[in-house]
C-alpha cells in the first residue's frame, strides 16, 4: 500500500476489515470523519483502543445524517448504553450496515430496531404514528394518520396481534421494492 | 434469586415448560440474531437485564451448539451477522480458536480472504471505471432516485449503442478498411448491365459551394452519399484472405440479427431482476402503504431541499393513495345508471383519440410523400426550403408528438379513472403514438419505392427514382435521428432557459401558474426510446449510425444534466424508481420488437437494389443465406434444412408452449401455497394467544399456594391477557410465579 499509517495496527484493521463492508482506506477515512467530530475527545492514535463516546449531539449534525428524519433513531439503536454516544467500533458498525454493501436481511434487521420506538420488540400503532410524523413533518391530519397506520398494519400483520413481530416485519419488507436505499 | 430456576431443562437439554412467550425458540432463535444486550430504557430496565443475563446465558450454549452446526453448514461471512463490532471479534476470536484446523484448513481460509478482499477492490475499482459516476451521484443526491433512473437508462444506452456500433465496424468496415492494405483479393458485386443496375447518385460532382456541404450535413445526401455512412458504397462481395474467403454479404446480414438479438438479450437480463420481484405478488399491493413509510424515505439525501422536497413527495404520494381508496369506494358504490354513462363517455372519447391517431398518422404519410416527390423533381428552389421540405417528415412527426400527449393529458380527466390508471393509460397512449409513427413513417417510404408508373416494377422497386432504395431509407433515419437532437438542444436553449427566466425575473398570476419547469420523466423517456427505435430500424441501412447515435446520447445527457439543474423543480408527481425500471425496460423491448418488424420485411420481402450495396447478386437480402447454406457440406446442409423445415418449427413451438404453461401453472401453485401458509401462520398466532390465556389463568390457580401470596392479586389481572402490553412484564410476573414452586401441577 501507501503510507504507513499510525492509527491503528495492522491487526485492528484486518479485525475491521473482517467485521465490516469497509476497505482500508474507507476505515481510515471514517476514522477521520469521527476525529473532525470532536477533536478534543477523539485521539489520533487508536492502537491502544481508548474507550471514548461522541455525544449524540454532535452525531446527528454530520452532514449525511443531518436531514435525515430518524438520526436520533439511528444513531441511538447503534449505540450501546441506548442513549446514542458512540464509540468508534459503534460508528463504524452504523455505517457499515448503512452502506450499499450490506446486505438486505441485515438492513432489515436494524430497520426493525430504528422504527421501533419504545423499543419493545414489536412494532406497534404508536410506532407506526411515529414513523409517520417524522416522515411527513406532521402535515396528515390525525384521522389520516389513523388510516394510514390501520391499512399498513392489516397489509403486513401476518399472526394477527395488531403489531408488527420482527417476523411480519421482514416478510414484508423482503417484497417491499424500495427497500435498499 | 436463581435465575437458573427459571428454565427447566428436561434430559434432553431444550428448554421446555415455561410457556411465555419470550422463552420459545423462535423468539430465542431472533434473540440471538440481534444485540443481546439491548441498554433498557426505564420501564424495562429490571426485567431487560434479567432477560439479558439469561438471555445471554442461554445464548452462550445456544451459540455453542449453533456455532458447530455454522461451521459444518454455511461459513455465513462474520459482517454479516447483527451483532456489534465487539461482539463480532470475539466471536471471530472464538472461531478462530475453536477451529483447530490443519495448516491446510488455515491455509484455504487465509487465501479465501485473500480473495473476497481483492474482489471488494475489484469491485470498487470497476465502479470508478463506470462512466458518469461523478455526475449521477450528484443527480441522484439533488433529485433522488426516480430521475437517477432516467439517466443510467441513457448510460445504458450508450453503452448499447456504441456495442451496436462495434459490431458492424468489426464483422462489416474492417475487413474493408484492411483489405487493401492486406494485399488481397477483392471481388466487386457484378454490375450486370441491366436497367435496373444503374445507378444514379445524386452525389455532387465539380465544385461545390461551402454551404452545400453544411447542408448535405444535415440531409445525408451530397458528399455524405457515398461514404461508408450509407449501405450504397459497401460493394465489396468476397475478400480472398490467405487462409479464409470473407463474404461480407453474408457479414452484413448476420450482423444485422447479431444485434438485435444481442440488444435483446441484453434488455431481458438487465429487466429480468425488477421482472421476477413484479411477478411474484400483486403489484398494487406494493405501491402501498407499508412500502411508503419503511422504505419510502432515501436514506442517502442531504441536502435540505431534497429532503424538504421528498417529504412533500412522500406526503402527496399518501394523500393520493387515500384518495384512491376512497375513488375506489366511490366506484364500488356506483349506480347502474352511472356506470353506463361512463363507458359511453369513455367509449366516445376512445373513438376521438383513434381519430386524432389516424389523422396524425395521415399527415405523415402525406408529408412523407410530398417530401419524396419534392426531392425527385429536382428543383432546386431556395435551399432553406430544400431543406425544409426534406425534413418535412421530421417535422410533422416531431409537432404530432407534441401535441398528442397534451391533447391525451386533457381527454383523459374525462374519463373517470383511478388516478394510478390514468397515468399508466396516457403512457400507454403516448407510447404507441410514437412507435407507430416511425412505422407509418417507413410504410409511406415504401409506398413510394415500390410504385412504378407501370403499375409492377420491373426490378422489384422503382428502378427510376430510387436506383439505390436503401441509401434513402439511411438518409431518412439519418436525418430523423439528426432533427432528434436539434430538437432536444432546442428545446431546452430556446423554450426552457426562457421559461426560467420569466418565473424567475416576472411574478404575475399566469406566470407563477405555469410554474417552473419540472422534469417529466415519462416523456424524456419515450424520446430516447424513439431515437433508439430509429436507431435499431436504420443501423441495416446506415452501419454508422449507432456511432451517431452514440455522440447523440453523450450530448444528450450534458444537455438534460445542465437543464435539471439550472431550469427543473422536481417533479411533484414522484416518478418511482422501483416500477420505472419496469416501465424503461418494457417500452424499449416495445420499441426493439417495433424496430425488427420493417427490417425483417426488408430484408426478407423487398428486394434488394440491384445498382449499389452488397446485395446485388441476390434478388433479396436474405438470399445470401440459403446461397451460402447451399454451398456447405452435405452434412451440415441437412441439419440446417432440418431445422429450418416446419416440422421442427411446429414441434419447437409445441415445447415451448409445455415449458411456459409448466412454469406459470408452478407460479400459481406457488402462490396458492403462500396464501395457505400466510393463513397458516395468522392461525398459529392465534393458538399461541389461546395458549397462553390458558397457561397465565392456569398458573395464577396454583399461585394462591404459593409463599409469594403477594404477587396473587396481581397474577389474577395479569393473567387475563391484553396482549397488547409488552410481554416482558408478564414475563416478570412469571419469573416470581414459577420460582417457587418448581414441580408444580403447572409444569407440563
Amino acid at each position: 500500500m501507501g503510507n504507513k499509517q499510525t492509527i491503528f495496527t495492522d491487526e485492528q484493521l484486518d479485525a475491521y476489515q473482517d467485521c465490516t463492508f469497509f476497505t482500508r482506506k474507507e476505515i481510515l477515512r471514517l476514522h477521520g470523519r469521527y476525529h473532525e467530530l470532536a477533536p478534543h475527545i477523539v485521539p489520533m492514535d487508536y492502537t491502544n483502543e481508548p474507550d471514548c463516546k461522541v455525544p449524540l449531539a454532535l452525531i446527528v449534525n454530520m452532514p449525511e445524517l443531518k436531514e435525515n428524519p430518524f438520526r436520533n433513531r439511528i444513531v441511538e439503536s447503534f449505540s450501546e448504553d441506548g442513549l446514542g454516544n458512540l464509540s468508534f467500533n459503534e460508528f463504524v458498525d452504523m455505517f457499515s450496515v448503512l452502506s450499499e454493501m450490506a446486505p438486505r436481511e441485515l438492513k432489515a434487521i436494524y430497520a426493525f430496531k430504528i422504527y421501533d420506538f419504545n423499543v419493545d420488540n414489536y412494532l406497534c400503532k404508536e410506532d407506526l404514528e411515529k414513523t409517520l410524523n417524522r416522515l411527513t413533518k406532521e402535515d396528515l391530519t390525525p384521522e389520516e394518520v389513523d388510516l394510514v397506520c390501520d391499512k399498513a398494519i392489516e397489509e403486513a400483520d401476518l399472526d394477527g396481534d395488531n403489531k408488527l413481530s420482527f417476523a411480519d416485519f421482514e416478510n414484508m419488507i423482503s417484497r417491499a421494492p424500495d427497500f435498499l436505499r | 434469586m436463581d435465575v437458573d430456576a427459571v428454565f427447566y431443562t428436561d434430559h434432553s437439554g431444550k428448554v421446555t415448560s415455561n410457556p411465555l412467550l419470550d422463552q420459545l425458540p423462535s423468539y430465542q432463535s431472533l434473540l440471538y440474531r440481534r444485540k443481546s444486550s439491548n441498554g433498557g430504557t426505564k420501564r424495562r430496565a429490571s426485567s431487560r437485564s434479567q432477560l439479558g443475563s439469561s438471555g445471554s446465558m442461554k445464548l452462550s450454549t445456544v451459540n455453542r451448539q449453533d456455532e458447530r452446526q455454522k461451521g459444518q453448514t454455511l461459513q455465513r461471512p462474520i459482517r454479516e451477522l447483527a451483532k456489534t463490532i465487539n461482539e463480532k471479534r470475539t466471536y471471530k476470536k472464538q472461531l478462530d480458536e475453536a477451529c483447530e484446523l490443519s495448516s491446510w484448513g488455515q491455509w484455504r481460509q487465509n487465501t479465501r480472504r485473500c480473495l473476497r478482499r481483492m474482489k471488494d477492490e475489484a469491485r470498487g475499482f470497476l465502479n470508478s471505471l463506470k462512466l458518469w459516476r461523478g455526475d449521477i451521484h450528484l443527480i441522484e443526491g439533488m433529485f433522488g432516485p426516480g430521475i437517477l433512473s432516467y439517466f443510467s437508462f441513457l448510460r445504458f444506452l450508450v453503452m448499447l449503442n456504441l456495442v451496436i456500433f462495434l459490431i458492424m465496424f468489426s464483422f462489416v468496415m474492417l475487413p474493408i478498411i484492411i483489405a487493401p492494405h492486406a494485399s488481397v483479393n477483392i471481388t466487386y458485386s457484378q454490375n450486370n448491365g441491366n436497367v435496373c443496375s444503374v445507378y444514379t447518385s445524386s452525389a455532387r460532382r465539380g465544385l461545390v459551394v461551402f454551404h452545400e456541404h453544411f447542408t448535405d450535413l444535415l440531409s445525408g445526401g451530397g458528399f455524405l452519399e457515398e461514404t461508408y455512412l450509407f449501405y450504397g458504397y459497401y460493394k465489396v462481395d468476397k475478400i480472398y484472405f490467405p487462409q479464409v474467403t470473407y463474404n461480407l454479404p453474408l457479414a452484413y446480414l448476420l450482423a444485422t440479427v447479431a444485434y438485435l438479438f444481442l440488444s435483446l438479450i441484453w434488455i431481458v437480463k438487465r429487466s429480468a431482476t425488477g421482472f421476477k420481484r413484479n411477478l411474484i405478488q400483486d403489484e398494487d399491493r406494493f405501491q402501498s402503504f407499508c412500502n411508503k413509510i419503511f422504505a419510502g424515505w432515501d436514506f442517502c439525501i442531504t441536502d435540505k431541499n431534497a429532503a424538504r422536497l421528498k417529504r412533500s413527495s412522500l406526503l402527496y404520494e399518501l394523500k393520493t393513495d387515500l384518495e384512491e381508496e376512497r375513488i375506489k369506494q366511490k366506484i364500488a358504490e356506483r349506480t347502474r345508471k352511472e356506470r353506463c354513462r361512463i363507458y359511453l363517455i369513455r367509449l366516445i372519447l376512445n373513438l376521438f383519440v383513434i381519430g386524432v391517431l389516424a389523422g396524425c398518422f395521415y399527415s405523415i404519410y402525406l408529408a412523407t410523400i410530398y417530401s419524396q416527390e419534392a426531392q425527385m423533381n429536382d428543383v432546386k428552389r431556395n435551399s432553406h426550403i430544400d431543406l425544409i421540405i426534406e425534413y418535412l417528415p421530421s417535422i410533422v412527426i416531431t409537432l404530432a408528438n407534441f401535441i398528442t400527449p397534451l391533447l391525451f393529458s386533457i381527454i383523459i380527466n374525462y374519463e373517470d379513472y383511478s388516478p394510478a390508471f390514468e397515468i399508466r393509460f396516457t403512457l400507454m397512449r403516448c407510447v404507441f403514438m410514437r412507435l407507430t409513427s416511425i412505422g407509418v413513417l417507413l410504410f409511406s417510404l415504401w409506398s413510394q419505392i415500390t410504385k412504378c408508373k407501370e403499375g409492377t416494377c420491373i426490378c422489384g422497386y422503382n428502378h427510376l427514382l430510387y436506383s439505390c432504395w436503401e441509401t434513402r431509407v439511411g438518409q431518412e433515419m439519418y436525418k430523423l435521428t439528426v432533427f432528434d437532437l436539434i430538437i432536444i438542444a432546442a428545446v431546452t436553449l430556446f423554450v426552457e432557459f426562457p421559461r426560467k427566466m420569466i418565473v424567475k425575473y416576472c411574478d404575475f398570476g399566469l406566470v407563477r401558474w405555469w410554474g417552473q419547469q419540472e422534469f417529466a420523466i415519462p416523456q424524456n423517456v419515450l424520446e430516447i426510446v424513439y431515437g433508439q427505435t430509429i436507431c435499431w430500424i436504420g443501423t441495416f441501412y446506415c452501419p454508422m449510425l449507432p456511432a451517431i447515435c452514440t455522440i447523440k446520447y453523450f450530448f444528450i445527457f450534458y444537455i438534460k444534466k445542465v437543464s435539471l439543474i439550472k431550469n427543473c423543480r422536481p417533479a411533484t408527481r414522484p416518478f418511482r424508481a422501483s416500477s420505472s425500471h419496469f416501465f424503461f425496460l418494457g417500452v424499449l423491448l416495445i420499441g426493439l420488437a417495433l424496430a425488427c418488424l420493417p427490417v425483417t420485411v426488408s430484408v426478407a420481402q423487398i428486394s434488394s437494389s440491384q445498382a449499389c450495396g452488397p446485395f446485388v447478386n441476390y434478388s433479396t437480402s436474405w438470399e445470401v443465406l440459403p446461397y451460402t447454406v447451399a454451398q456447405l457440406p452435405n452434412g451440415v446442409q441437412t441439419i440446417l434444412y432440418a431445422l429450418s423445415s416446419e416440422v421442427f418449427a411446429v414441434s419447437f413451438f409445441v415445447v415451448t408452449c409445455l415449458a411456459m404453461f409448466y412454469v406459470i401453472a408452478l407460479a400459481g401453485a406457488h402462490k396458492r401455497v403462500i396464501n395457505q401458509l400466510r393463513e397458516q401462520l395468522a392461525t398459529e398466532g392465534r393458538d399461541k394467544r389461546f395458549l397462553i390465556q390458558k397457561l397465565c389463568q392456569a398458573q395464577g390457580i396454583p399461585a394462591v399456594k404459593s409463599p409469594l401470596s403477594k404477587s396473587q392479586p396481581l397474577s389474577r389481572n395479569r393473567s387475563s391477557p391484553s396482549y397488547h402490553t409488552s410481554f416482558s412484564s408478564n414475563f416478570s410476573e412469571g419469573v416470581f410465579l414459577a420460582h417457587s414452586p418448581p414441580h408444580s401441577s403447572t409444569h407440563v
